[in-house]
């Protein structure tokens, strides 16, 4: 049996979920459709901001914060600064994206993608609940960090460390080739 | 609620940053497309970690990684993006031809 829509709409978490899930929706697609290359990546900034939110509904508050400050505090200033320093045309650009001829199979290709991802999910889970906003702690989540996920933590330490020399070798003026 | 409304929010991130990075001509919004692709993995995660009940939390675990790493990834690419840029004065990913036969 499954959930029909009038069950959908009766439950008012579900009412939530479409406040986010919408704008959460809408800005993914102007961020990939977008002729306007810092709206672009401004709409990215709202549609990172509704995955925020919906980790904040599934009860992963350390997730969610962690989503606000890494993505809409570093990552996007990056982008940002990325944008000024290829001098991007700012205005109204068409040449931001490809002409039709690869629009059509890259939509085609999305669509099916959608189609097989959709079809497997309803396939797998079709009628299991969750409990909205049942939260993990912090603290469970730290107590796991250190002590299961110990390995891992530092390997993606030293990928950051990794990244940072490479960011300031690469970005960095060569002396010697510019003189 | 559901976890089939989470999973299909997911999926149509992941298809419409799909469409992003095959469409996209300037270098810095594929990387803005693969971020959404990273941020529709991440609800995924999160949506099965709460589902399963899991007690070492790995779902929620892994989105941390992944974040982390997605900040190290756009670096690096903002890093390359930029020298590119001053080798070639175009951020344009279609001039980058180097290497066709």
């Amino acid at each position: 049996m499954t959930v029909s829509i009038g069950d959908f709409f009766r439950e008012s978490a579900n009412w939530a979920f479409l406040v986010i899930a919408i704008p959460t929706l809408v800005a993914g697609w102007r961020t990939v459709t977008s002729n306007h290359i810092v709206r672009a990546v401004l709409y990215l900034v709202v549609s990172l901001g509704g995955s925020a939110a919906l980790f904040f509904m599934l009860g992963a508050g350390f997730v969610g914060w962690t989503v606000v400050l890494v993505y809409i505090g570093a990552v996007i200033i990056l982008f940002l600064i990325g944008i000024m320093i290829t001098r991007a045309p700012l205005g109204e650009k068409e040449e931001l994206s490809h002409g039709t001829n690869v629009k059509a199979p890259a939509a085609l290709l999305s669509v099916v993608m959608f189609g097989v991802i959709a079809w497997a999910a309803i396939d797998a889970y079709t009628n299991e609940m969750i409990a909205p906003f049942e939260s993990t702690s912090t603290q469970e989540l730290s107590l796991l960090m250190f002590d299961r996920f110990v390995l891992p933590f530092e390997v993606v330490s030293f990928v950051l460390l990794a990244a940072l020399i490479g960011g300031i070798a690469l970005a960095r003026q060569d002396e010697e080739a510019s003189s | 609620m559901t976890i089939i409304q989470f999973l299909l929010v997911g999926a149509a991130l992941f298809s419409f940053g799909l469409y992003g990075v095959i469409t996209r001509r300037n270098a810095v919004l594929v990387l803005a497309s693969v971020e959404l692709m990273l941020a529709a993995v991440n609800i995924n995660l999160v949506t099965f970690d709460v589902v399963l009940q899991d007690a070492l939390h790995a779902g929620q675990m892994f989105s941390l990684f992944i974040i982390a790493l997605a900040a190290a990834e756009v670096g690096i690419g903002i890093a390359i993006v930029l020298m590119i840029f001053r080798n070639r004065q175009s951020a344009d990913v279609d001039e980058l031809d180097l290497m066709k036969g």
